[in-house]
């Protein structure tokens, strides 16, 4: 018996095998219907786990309600949470830590990505290997990365200041990397971008690798030098990947808390307090869940418009 | 065939059934006791064997560590889960938990089976049963007494070299503080003083910022220094005492002795910071919880001959300590009250209270306390006994969270990252704690 003959087999004692009504049923659907049908239980849980607690927060946002007195009065407080959270000090504090945080970290990491990925690009021997052991930060969980940084820095058995002191002479045990207000940021901005460097380089990879060669042979043929082949061929050509992980990049790390909070709890004082561990503080500490509520929609409407103008202006490059 | 397959089917079900049963009666006699995991909780595990053979009624244990104790917590209060029978929660949380309803009320239980607060130290009652502060409203049993206290280097105080270098540079005996400035004086001494051939350090305080810890420590510099809560004749009202001036010499002296003589490195430290900073021959003198010191003193490179204990050092208004420890509740949300009554009703008894000292843990019984063999029953409970006689307590509001993290921040603020100064630091507390109050409708 063919192949073919088997199919049509099973397929005509399946049918048989369905009971009218629910043939009659099945095939009375149209095919937006069974579209709908297929894809109700991913928007459900999309409504479930995402709208209703965005919804419910917008809707706390505007009350005095706190979590940990389920007893008192719930008042609608209107605007008041957001007035007060844009005049809080301590938020434009963390705000400024956050953007000191994700300046710096986003800086490095698209230079150091770049300059990577283009090293790796250049297919030297081994360039597998090596291309394997710089994603390793990438794929540890930031747990684990704050917790043995924060050894690391430890100024008397750490790494990081016995380092710094054979190639400084700065004794050691003079400095701390995550207790001193000068160097806490800087701490947290060199653990980020070591962790998230290979990231950024595996993006830009793909950018340099998407550059078609034939390009390339074209410049040389018109005696381009390899300085502007770099300029006018190879950056403008993966500047949309650069732009790519600049955004990935800079919305991980507007919310960035658990590296942060493992390694200094914001800390000397509130030096690293960036904005969401302020909020974490506020919302889950202190319990001042209506006050919470706003910051954290203050927070998500800030991400999602800066998001949408780099967005419309990643779309603008990409169709140059 | 469909004869085997049934009477195979029969004998699983009659088997099931047969499993389910016991477990089901064990479930319905089993209590849940959640605390913080530390030396004290093994303690508890041990004694509580004693209740189970009693009562026949099965012990489970929830402990989570102290960093995320509060969280874990207040989490399962305010979401009126059941996971804990028993509670035996912060001695600030009990305004919160007892407004809110998480804890039962246990007058009329004490009073039907005549469990007497009286018969417990005064300010392990105050501290952890009542709510309001100072009236007879009970929501906890006093359970495991602590306040801070320090520990020191027992053999390196008694080096002869040692002794004879600090007596010609202060002109009296090295011997345990009994003034703040004579506790920094000996930490300056210490301080990377190389000893056995590696550098140690002066002292160990908390500086922890994300919980509760550096407002633990600075609180015995501050009580001493005449800082105050609030007026004690108004309540909340908090300026002059909050910040009076010499509340601003109590930080100034926290923030000199952090500067001075600790170890680098420790700007986020708290208990275990300090146990390993201790035990690691690190810092000649640390200041910890009592609760800590019977571990200590068993340790076999820092125990035994080699640790003193003293409790903290007077300052120049006064001579108080940070009080810690805790009150057993049972939580109002449990399946299992009746039970848990019950086991409040058996950890009252003075036996289970003598037993409860025995095995490492820290009774507020009476009958323990006053004991005349207590103040020689360990090497450092004369200490402990002197500690709980002059403790005293941070806010128990309902608030206490928002009190305590503004606290946290402004002190970290200026002893660890030195923004501002000491005044500025304590006004700005000061403004904290009002907003506080002010949002809860108390002034």
């Amino acid at each position: 018996m063919s192949e073919s003959a088997v199919t049509v087999n099973i397929v005509e004692r399946a049918a048989r095998a369905t009971p009218d009504a629910v043939a009659q049923r099945v095939r009375g659907l149209s095919d937006r219907a069974i579209a709908w049908l297929f894809i109700s239980p991913a928007i459900l849980l999309l409504l479930a786990i995402n709208i209703f607690p965005l919804v419910w927060t917008i809707r706390l946002s505007f009350t005095n309600f706190r979590a940990n007195r389920p007893n008192a009065k719930i008042l609608g407080v209107g605007i008041g949470n957001y007035v007060s959270v844009l005049n809080d000090p301590d938020v434009w504090a963390a705000m400024q830590s956050t953007a000191h945080f994700l300046f710096w970290t986003i800086l490095l990491q698209t230079v150091l990505g770049f300059a990577l990925a283009w090293l790796v690009d250049r297919r030297f021997r081994s360039h597998g290997f090596w291309t394997t052991v710089i994603l390793v930060p990438m794929m540890l969980s930031p747990a684990v990365v704050g917790n043995f940084w924060t050894f690391l820095y430890q100024p008397q058995i750490g790494l990081w200041n016995y380092a710094v002191q054979f190639l400084t002479g700065v004794p050691a045990a003079s400095f701390s990397m995550i207790g001193s207000v000068k160097l806490a940021p800087w701490a947290i901005v060199v653990v980020d971008t070591w962790m998230w460097t290979p990231y950024v380089m595996l993006i830009c990879l793909a950018g340099l690798r998407s550059i078609p060669g034939y390009i390339y042979e074209a410049a040389e043929v018109d005696r381009a030098s390899p300085w502007r082949q770099f300029w006018t061929i190879t950056v403008p050509m993966a500047l949309p990947f650069i732009m790519l992980a600049v955004l990935f990049r800079g919305i991980e790390n507007f919310k960035m808390f658990d590296m942060v909070n493992l390694l200094t709890n914001g800390g000397p004082g509130s030096t690293t307090e960036v904005a969401s561990i302020t909020l974490k503080r506020e919302a889950f500490e202190k319990w001042r869940t209506g006050y919470s509520s706003a910051f954290a929609i203050i927070l998500f409407v800030t991400v999602f418009g800066l998001a949408n103008i780099y967005v419309k202006a990643l779309n603008r490059v990409k169709s140059r | 065939m469909d004869k085997q397959v049934a009477r195979i089917a029969g004998i699983a079900a009659a088997m099931m059934t047969l499993s389910l049963a016991p477990s089901a009666q064990a479930q319905s006699k089993q209590l849940t006791l959640c605390w913080a995991a530390w030396d004290p909780a093994n303690a508890l595990v041990e004694l509580s064997k004693d209740f189970t053979t009693k009562t026949g009624i099965a012990m489970k244990f929830e402990f989570v560590p102290w960093t995320s104790f509060a969280d874990r917590f207040l989490n399962e209060l305010n979401s009126k889960g059941k996971l804990c029978d028993l509670l035996i929660g912060d001695s600030q949380w009990i305004g919160g938990s007892a407004e809110n309803g998480h804890y039962l009320k246990l007058n009329d239980f004490f009073d039907k089976n005549g469990i007497s607060m009286k018969d417990f130290m005064p300010a392990t009652v105050t501290g952890y049963s009542e709510w309001p502060k100072n009236t007879p409203n009970y929501y906890a049993l006093p359970a495991m007494g602590d306040a801070v206290g320090w520990t020191y280097r027992k053999d390196w105080f008694s080096r002869p070299e040692i002794r004879k270098e600090f007596k010609e540079k202060h002109n009296r005996e090295l011997a345990p503080p009994k003034t703040l400035d004579e506790l920094k004086e000996i930490a300056q001494f210490f301080q990377r003083r190389v000893i056995d051939g590696k550098t140690v350090y002066g002292a160990y305080v908390y500086t922890e910022r994300g919980s509760e810890g550096i407002t633990m420590g600075v609180t015995n510099a501050l009580y001493n220094y005449g800082f105050q809560y609030e007026n004690p004749k108004k309540p909340y009202e908090m300026r002059g005492f909050v910040n009076s001036p010499d509340a601003v010499k109590g930080l100034e002296f926290y923030k000199s002795l952090y500067d001075c003589c600790t170890a680098p490195g420790l700007t986020n430290a708290y208990m275990q910071e300090g146990l390993d900073a201790f035990k690691s021959g690190q810092v000649a003198m640390q200041m910890n919880w009592f609760a800590f010191f019977p571990g200590l003193y068993k340790d076999p490179n820092v125990g035994g001959e080699k640790i003193g204990f003293f409790a903290n050092p007077a300052g120049p208004k006064g001579r108080f300590t940070q009080l810690g420890g805790q009150g057993i509740s049972v939580v109002s949300y449990s399946n299992h009250r009746a039970e848990a009554l019950q086991y409040i009703k058996w950890f009252a008894q003075p036996e289970a209270q003598k037993r409860w000292w025995a095995l490492g843990g820290y009774s507020c019984h009476k009958s323990v306390l006053n004991d005349p063999g207590f103040p020689k029953s360990a090497p450092f409970a004369q200490d402990f006994l002197t500690s709980m006689g002059m403790v005293k307590d941070f806010w128990a509001e309902p608030s206490y969270a928002q009190l305590l993290l503004s606290m946290q921040k402004r002190i970290h603020d200026y002893v660890v990252a030195g923004k501002g100064t000491a005044k500025e630091a304590l006004d700005a507390l000061v403004v904290d704690w009002e907003k506080v109050f002010k949002e809860d409708g108390k002034i």
